[in-house]
This record gives C-alpha cells, sequence and structure tokens, in this order.
C-alpha cells in the first residue's frame, strides 16, 4: 500500500512550534493554487510504513551480495558513526574558512590517501558518482587537448566490454566513440588499437578498465597506454574494479592520466539504494591546472581553498558528497597501509575460489586460469540444452536470499553472469552459495520450468517490464 | 591494522590449496612487473575502530558548529524530525543496490515511486526522474535535455545561484551547447534585455524563482516569453519548500521544474550529500535523465514497481543515451519521502508560512535600524545594503557565534531566514548589528 493510501487528513505530527512572529501573507498572485497532496501520518504509521518498504528490501545485511562490477562489499557501520557528527553534519558550506578547518583537513587527507593509491598527483573529490567522474575525466582530457590547440582531438577509443556509461559519458564531454574489439581472450586488441591509433591526430583518448569487466588484468596494459600516448592522446582509467589491485598495481603507474574512482565501491560506502555515491577524480600533474571544484592548500589549522589555475569549472554545488567523503576517510584510515592491500588479496581470493568452484558445472567465460575481483559465467550452453537463461539462474538466486551477479553484462558475452563476491564473504557464506549455483545448475537440466516460474518466494513475482514501459504509470494518482 | 575480511589466515591459505596455489601473493602473479606496485603504500598504518573514531572526531572538533544560521545561498538549515534519521539509517535500505532485481527490491522501488509522485505534486508537473545529484547537476542536465536539432542556444538568467551557473557552464563546454547569460536589472531577471536574447535557435531559457537574491521574478511572463519561441522550454528552478504556498512550475507554464531538494530533509553536512529534483510535462518525459520507476504487476496480477523508460539509458543505448547517470540519490530521494510525509500538507506549509513571516520580520527590522531592504516580493531570502561593512557586521555576530548572511561585496549581505531562527534570535542580530 502507498503511504498516500495510508494518509488519514488531521493526522500529523508536532514537529514545530506556534511561529513567534507576525504572520506574513503572500499576495495573491504568487499564492499556490493546486491543492497539495503530501500524506498526512501519525509518526507511528510512517515507522511502520518505512518498515514495511525495509522488509521488502534486499541490503547488504541481508544476505550475500556478489553483484560484478558493484563491489557490495561489507559497509562498515563506524564510517556510519563518523559521518553523523554533528561538527561534519550541521557545516554550512558556506562558512569562512577558519570555521570548516576539520572539513577542509577530510577533503586534504582523502586527496592525499587517494592519489598515493592509484598514484595520480591530484584528486578532487567534487564529482557525485561514477559516471561523474567519468564525464569530469573525459572534460579534463578536453581541456587538455584545447590548451595545445588541438581542436581536432575529438575521437575517444572505448572497447566494447566497457561500462554503459563509458560511451555516454564521452558523447556529453562532445567527443565521439571509436569501439575497439576485444580478442578472444576479452583483452583489448592491441593490433587493432595501434591500427586505428597510428599517425591519427583525432585521438583524444582511451578509456579503460583494468582488470576489465571479465575479472582479468590486461598484461599488455603499458603497451596499450604507449600506443595511446605516441598519438597523442591520453588514457583515462575506469576505477570500478580498483578493489582488486589496491597495493598491487596502480593506474598511474600502468600509464594512466587520470582515473575515477568509486567511493561507494571500493572504500566501503553504502550504495544507498542507489546513491548517494561519490565519484573523485585523479590525474597526473600536466592536467592538474585543469582540476574542477577547489583544491586545499596550507598546513593542518590554516587550510584554504584555491581554485586550479585553468580550472574548466564546476561538476556539482560546493565540494562534492561531503560525508562520502568521510566515510571513505573512516575506512582508509582504519585499514591503513596493510589493510587495503590485504583487502585486495582477499577479493582476489575469494573470486578464485568461487570461480574455481563453479567451473565444475559453469563455463567460465575467457577460460582464464587466474581471474581478478570478479569472473563471468556464460550460460549459453545451459540455454541451448535447457532453456534456462541468465535471467532464470539470477532469479533462482532470490529464492536463495542472494542477490543475482550483474546480468548481461559484459556485452561481449552474450548469457553473461558477472560475479564479484568481495573480501567481506567467509568461506562458509561462498560454499553455501556455490552449492546454490551448483544445484541451480542441475535443476535446469531436471525441472526448467521451475526456473522459468521463478521467483516463488519474493514479494512479487516476474514484473511486466514490457507493460510498464508501454503503458507508463509514473505517479499516483488522486482522486 | 583494522579489517572486515572474516576468512581467518587458516581458512585463506585452505582455501588457496584447494585451488591449487600456495601463496596469496601468486594470485597476483600475472601482473607484469613493469606496472606492479613495489614497495608498501605511503599511507600510515591502520588502526582499531576505537582509535579511528577519536581520530576522526579529532578532525571533527575543528569546525565550529553555529546554533544561530542566517546563511542560506544554496543550503538551508530547516528542522528535520527524528523520524526522518531513523528510516534512512536502516540497514537495508541504506545498503541495498540500485533495484535493478525488482523482485528484491519493491521496498526501494515503491519509495522511489512515492517520492516521484510528491514531487509532481509539489511542482505541478506530469512527470518527476528518481533524483540526479543535486540542484546545480539537475540544471546542467536540464539545459542538456532542452538541446534539439535546430536548437542548440541556452539562455540562462544571471539571477540563478552562481555554482549552479557554474555547472552549466561545465556541462556545455562539453556538449558544445551555446550558452548566454540574461542580464539582471534590480535584483531580478531583466525582461527586455531577456526578450532581445530570444532567437529562433533558443533551446530553453532558465530561470531561478525565487532567484539567488531571494527575490520573486515575473516568472509568468518570462514562460510567455520562453514559448514564443517554437520548441523553447521553460526550464524553472525552485525551492521546494516554498511551493506549499507559493505558485508552482507548472502553474506559471514551465516544462521543466528542478532545484536542489537539501532543503526537504538533508542537513547542510558541508555541501552533501544532497538531492537534485528534476520533474517535467508528460511530452518530455523522454528527455529526463537518470532513473525513473513505473507501477506494473507481476505474473500473478499483483502490483509492483520497476525501473522504466530504460531506452534513455546509457545501459541501454550507451553513447545515444539522453545522460550518463547511472546512480541517482536514492537515500536521499527516500529522505524527501520521509521528511515530506512527516510534514504533511500543514507541516510543510507551517514551514513555508515560517520561512516567509521570518524573513520579513527580519527585514523590516534591519530597515528600521537603517539598512535597505528589497522593495521587490522576496520569499525567504533578502538582501541588505548598508554604510556599514560587510565584513564588520558579519565578524560582530559570529563573535557571539551567529552565522550572518553571505557578504555579497562590503555593503550587501544576503541573508536568510528559516523556522529555526527565533524571533529572539531575530532580534538579537538586530541588536548586534546596530552596534556595528
Amino acid at each position: 500500500m502507498l503511504v498516500f493510501e495510508k494518509s488519514r487528513p488531521g493526522r500529523g505530527i508536532s514537529a514545530l512550534p506556534k511561529c513567534d512572529v507576525e504572520v506574513y501573507t503572500l499576495a495573491d498572485e504568487d499564492m499556490r493554487e493546486a491543492e497539495l497532496h503530501l500524506p498526512e501520518m501519525a509518526e507511528v504509521d510512517l515507522s511502520r510504513h518505512y518498515t514495511e518498504l525495509a522488509k521488502k528490501a534486499h541490503g547488504v545485511n541481508d544476505g550475500f551480495y556478489p553483484l560484478g562490477s558493484c563491489t557490495m562489499k561489507y559497509n562498515p557501520k563506524v564510517n556510519e558513526k563518523a559521518a553523523s557528527f554533528d561538527e561534519f553534519t550541521q557545516i554550512h558550506p558556506l562558512q569562512p574558512e577558519h570555521t570548516v578547518q576539520g572539513c577542509l583537513q577530510v577533503l586534504k587527507e582523502s586527496e592525499e590517501l587517494l592519489a598515493e593509491i592509484t598514484g595520480m598527483s591530484d584528486f578532487t573529490l567534487q564529482p557525485a558518482a561514477g559516471a561523474h567522474g567519468e564525464f569530469t575525466g573525459l572534460l579534463l582530457i578536453k581541456a587538455y587537448h584545447l590548451a595545445n590547440g588541438d581542436t581536432q582531438r575529438t575521437k575517444i577509443i572505448v572497447p566494447d566490454s566497457a561500462h554503459g556509461t563509458n560511451p555516454a559519458s564521452a558523447v556529453m564531454a562532445g567527443m565521439t566513440v571509436i569501439n575497439v574489439d576485444s580478442t578472444p581472450d576479452g583483452l583489448v586488441d592491441v593490433d587493432k588499437l595501434r591500427e586505428v591509433c597510428e599517425g591519427n591526430n583525432e585521438i583524444a583518448g582511451l578509456m579503460l578498465t583494468n582488470p576489465n569487466t571479465a575479472g582479468l588484468f590486461d598484461p599488455n596494459i603499458k603497451e596499450i597506454t604507449d600506443i595511446i600516448h605516441e598519438c597523442g592522446g591520453q588514457c583515462y582509467y575506469d576505477g570500478a574494479n580498483l578493489n582488486a589491485i589496491m597495493g598491487w598495481a596502480r593506474p598511474g603507474d600502468m600509464g594512466f592520466d587520470c582515473v575515477h574512482l568509486n567511493l561507494h565501491k571500493t572504500f566501503s560506502t553504502p550504495h544507498g539504494g542507489g546513491g548517494p555515491g561519490a565519484g573523485p577524480v585523479g590525474c597526473k600533474a600536466h592536467l592538474a591546472k585543469f582540476m574542477p571544484g577547489v583544491k586545499v592548500t596550507g598546513e593542518e589549522g590554516s587550510l584554504k581553498l584555491t581554485k586550479a589555475e585553468e580550472s574548466l569549472g564546476e561538476m556539482k554545488n560546493f565540494y562534492g558528497n561531503f560525508l562520502v567523503v568521510v566515510k571513505a576517510l573512516t575506512y582508509i584510515k582504519m585499514l591503513g597501509k596493510e589493510g587495503i592491500p590485504e583487502a585486495s588479496k582477499n577479493a582476489v581470493l575469494n573470486a578464485n575460489y568461487m570461480m574455481n568452484k563453479l567451473s565444475a558445472k559453469y563455463d567460465i567465460a575467457f577460460s582464464p586460469k587466474v581471474c581478478m575481483h570478479e569472473f563471468v559465467m556464460d550460460i549459453a550452453r545451459q540455454a541451448k540444452e535447457t532453456g534456462v537463461t541468465a535471467m532464470d539462474i539470477a532469479k533462482g538466486l532470490l529464492d536463495n536470499n542472494i542477490h543475482p551477479p550483474t546480468m548481461y553484462f559484459p556485452l561481449t558475452v552474450h548469457e553473461a553472469l558477472m560475479a564479484e563476491p568481495c573480501e567481506t564473504e567467509s568461506k562458509e557464506t561462498l560454499d553455501e552459495a556455490i552449492k546454490v549455483f551448483l544445484d541451480l545448475n542441475d535443476l535446469a537440466y531436471s525441472d526448467p520450468e521451475a526456473l522459468h516460474a521463478a521467483p516463488v518466494k519474493t514479494p512479487v513475482t516476474r514484473l511486466d517490464e514490457v507493460g510498464a514501459a508501454r503503458h507508463p504509470v509514473l505517479r499516483y494518482e488522486f482522486e | 591494522m583494522g579489517t572486515f575480511v572474516p576468512n581467518t589466515k587458516e581458512q585463506q591459505q585452505e582455501m588457496l590449496k584447494e585451488i591449487g596455489f600456495e601463496k596469496l601473493d601468486d594470485l597476483f602473479a600475472h601482473i607484469p612487473d613493469a606496472v606492479k606496485f613495489q614497495g608498501e603504500l605511503n599511507i600510515p598504518e591502520g588502526m582499531s575502530e576505537m582509535e579511528v573514531t577519536k581520530a576522526m572526531k579529532k578532525i571533527a572538533s575543528k569546525n565550529v558548529v553555529f546554533d544561530s544560521v542566517f546563511r542560506g545561498a544554496g543550503a538551508y538549515k530547516h528542522y528535520i524530525p527524528a523520524i526522518v534519521n531513523t528510516v534512512v539509517s536502516n540497514e537495508t535500505l541504506q545498503t541495498a543496490y540500485t533495484p535493478y532485481q525488482a523482485e528484491i527490491s519493491q521496498g526501494i522501488l515503491q519509495s522511489i515511486f512515492e517520492y516521484q509522485t510528491m514531487i509532481c505534486d509539489l511542482t505541478g508537473m506530469d512527470v518527476s526522474n528518481a533524483s540526479v545529484y543535486d540542484g546545480g547537476t539537475a540544471a546542467g542536465e536540464a539545459v542538456a535535455a532542452c538541446r534539439g536539432r535546430k536548437s542548440n542556444k541556452a539562455i540562462v538568467s544571471a539571477c540563478i545561484q552562481p555554482s549552479a551557473l557554474k555547472v552549466i557552464e561545465t556541462y556545455c563546454f562539453g556538449n558544445e551547447m551555446e550558452l548566454v547569460i540574461a542580464p539582471e536589472k534590480d535584483g531580478v531577471t531583466d525582461i527586455e534585455a531577456l526578450k532581445e536574447l530570444m532567437t529562433d535557435d533558443t533551446a530553453c531559457v532558465l530561470i531561478q524563482h525565487p532567484n539567488y537574491y531571494g527575490n520573486l521574478e515575473k516568472a509568468k511572463e518570462i514562460g510567455e516569453i520562453a514559448h514564443s519561441v517554437k520548441n523553447c522550454r521553460y526550464i524553472m528552478s525552485v525551492n521546494p519548500i516554498t511551493l506549499a504556498i507559493m505558485k508552482t512550475p507548472g502553474e506559471y507554464g514551465a516544462d521543466f521544474a528542478i532545484g536542489e531538494g537539501q532543503p526537504l530533509g538533508m542537513a547542510p553536512a558541508f555541501g552533501g550529500p544532497y538531492l537534485g529534483f528534476m520533474a517535467s510535462i508528460d511530452s518530455m518525459k523522454r528527455n529526463l535523465p537518470g532513473r525513473i520507476v513505473g507501477q506494473t504487476v507481476d505474473h500473478n496480477g499483483k502490483t509492483g514497481y520497476v525501473l522504466t523508460l530504460q531506452a534513455r539509458e546509457q545501459h541501454i543505448r550507451r553513447e545515444k543515451a539522453s545522460s550518463n547517470i547511472c546512480s541517482n540519490q536514492a537515500l536521499c530521494a527516500l529522505t524527501v519521502g520521509v521528511y515530506l510525509s512527516a510534514m504533511g500538507n500543514e507541516g510543510l506549509k507551517n514551514v513555508a508560512t515560517q520561512c516567509y513571516s521570518k524573513a520579513h520580520y527580519m527585514a523590516q527590522k534591519f530597515a528600521e535600524i537603517g539598512l535597505e531592504v528589497p522593495e521587490t516580493e522576496f520569499f525567504h531570502e533578502f538582501v541588505t545594503k548598508s554604510d556599514k561593512s560587510s565584513e564588520a557586521i558579519l565578524k560582530a555576530l559570529e563573535d557571539k557565534g551567529i552565522l550572518g548572511g553571505l557578504a555579497l561585496d562590503d555593503s550587501r549581505i544576503l541573508w536568510c531566514c528559516t523556522e529555526m531562527n527565533s524571533k529572539a534570535d531575530i532580534d538579537e542580530v538586530i541588536a548586534i548589528v546596530k552596534e556595528v
């Protein structure tokens, strides 16, 4: 039942005191004419309404969440505690500098730690999400080429395995996308890349994630970034998969010029049902003067906000999703120099353990000997033999209280299930999930109909998405 | 060091052995030496939960929390009912992913559907998306959404929040739309100048109402000017609190209503996370960026909710998408939903009326002690002009623990009142400013 259907006129909460000054009234011509239809609820009804909604959702606290490329690791509660301090939440973004030294220290320390982890020289915390970070990084590349007088550099190379946000961000940055196919091993086709780039002065750069979306670390990465640099392009690192390599390899050392990170993936801040996240962007020194937003300079206690000399502007209001940054900083401080690589090590161990066990019955895309933090199962064989698809397996997992892997991604694998277990899951959890996966495979052969019908234990069964798009009902209609 | 890895060292060894490896480092052996990181990261050693709590508290304590705040300019301090934080701290709602798996995400989807309904109701629009990052990015996205094959020019009022204008500039730097600023005159958009700027290739006119200075724009008239050009869209950026009592963008004839959602239950939090709301008339719904939730039925005919109209979005359309937006600000949309449900019709009208009344009371008191106050209609923000230096006024207030308005220059200050400012607080400010 919707909150509007529970509303009763006359109910409410006692939030505010009476107005203690004379009540002023707007001129008639400025006054709202339409009736308002906000819910009128007693606090107890609100409490139960949202508890009911929470029961119909699945958080990391509810069960295993091996959602590939999304890094659904456990979200430590101490992060939330730090972000709830009044001295962070009650600070106006336009207070005088000397009254926000703590906030500025959070920004400065976070910038420095992320720069060290990625091998970059500068960071901006302004971008609000991964896609927003991609847009920022591409604008940095654009500003760089324009400053060099290279107005013709408008083509950006994106491999076919890339996240959908990559090409969409490129278009927002005024660039055209050149897709480069992968090799049969799922890696960048270096020869094809060279063909596209050699002597091509229209190349703005390359967008790449390494390890890629199939969970494979591209061993040719240095050669790839060299090819781009030789033709005058810049290399952009999509940090969605950084959780695989922290302390083991750095985008800066691979030859990337700028990166975005997802604090809500790698650095343990919660996803919130789809945001708020944070997508800080780092860059090497030659791009630093174009950075958007503010830069914190000076010493502890007398920190100052400054602007980059040829700043490309503002990506959003103020300084980014500040409280998300506070959470990530708490996490990095707690893990420290030993804990950060340890997290990656165990993320990779858990993924390899799971891949190895599942390969008994599932085909692993590109059959790697070792994967990084994630791997892709290819359900094509089962689909052909039983009619059970990646979607059906995913829906079967729902009945077993497991959030399914990412479905139908990367696009290079047609019946893909992309699993990323994360370092914060125990062997027991993995073993239990592995058993469920293997049982579902058997069920595909013994009773495919059962999987076509799944899920049956969830609050609703499969929903009519086609109908929803064809006859959109996008709001409640009041009588 | 701190860790959140549950597997014991023994288990790690056991797992490695089972899959044919000796040590953990072997899993990284295929990374070429040339790019393998050598040595240790140059970051401090890790710490326990108790130590990190203390360390973060120490940093936080370097900030000054003002109890009495008269500063707005894009971030507003309103009363947030206790139920709001209780609900949004719910571990499931806080840690869930984007609701792609609709069957186990009905709670998140329904909360967004309710949010969309409330935003439509407040703004008088037909369709709302599931939110974007903040008011600034909502402005940038809205301008981009209006671009047409033959219309590449955006006209934006000089009276909008300066940082939002900067964000629009950034979006236009990216997509190469032409950006033209309609100048300010007497604290509002110069209507005559705007008329002059209108050309056949104008894609949109964007104003903020009340504007950055708190003043009410001639919103109806500007809408008519915008619509005098075929296919030109009218975008109104509004403060959602005002809509409880003020004419809606729908009533002014806007095609898009956007704005900063922070006043609806979010703390100022040094600038974020906030939420940008975006709503449009029905015919523009396929130009909206980001997530939209729709109602449908399951196989048994039971009502349910799904992400819909996804043919606009990046994960389906890639380079042909209307925007690259992937995540919205779902938890902030939930915050808005709880806040508005807690306040209800009367509660929100009360907030709006108190904001309006207190600002007018304060302006009147300022006028009585000789400061110049606006003659135009304003809502809960207004600009004073005075011979006393802004710096001196704000310093005197800060010495008494009060965050005064925002200095626009050395003679003008932008003030803001909300329901949080009591008559006694306002009188105290007046007394202090009088002595400067």
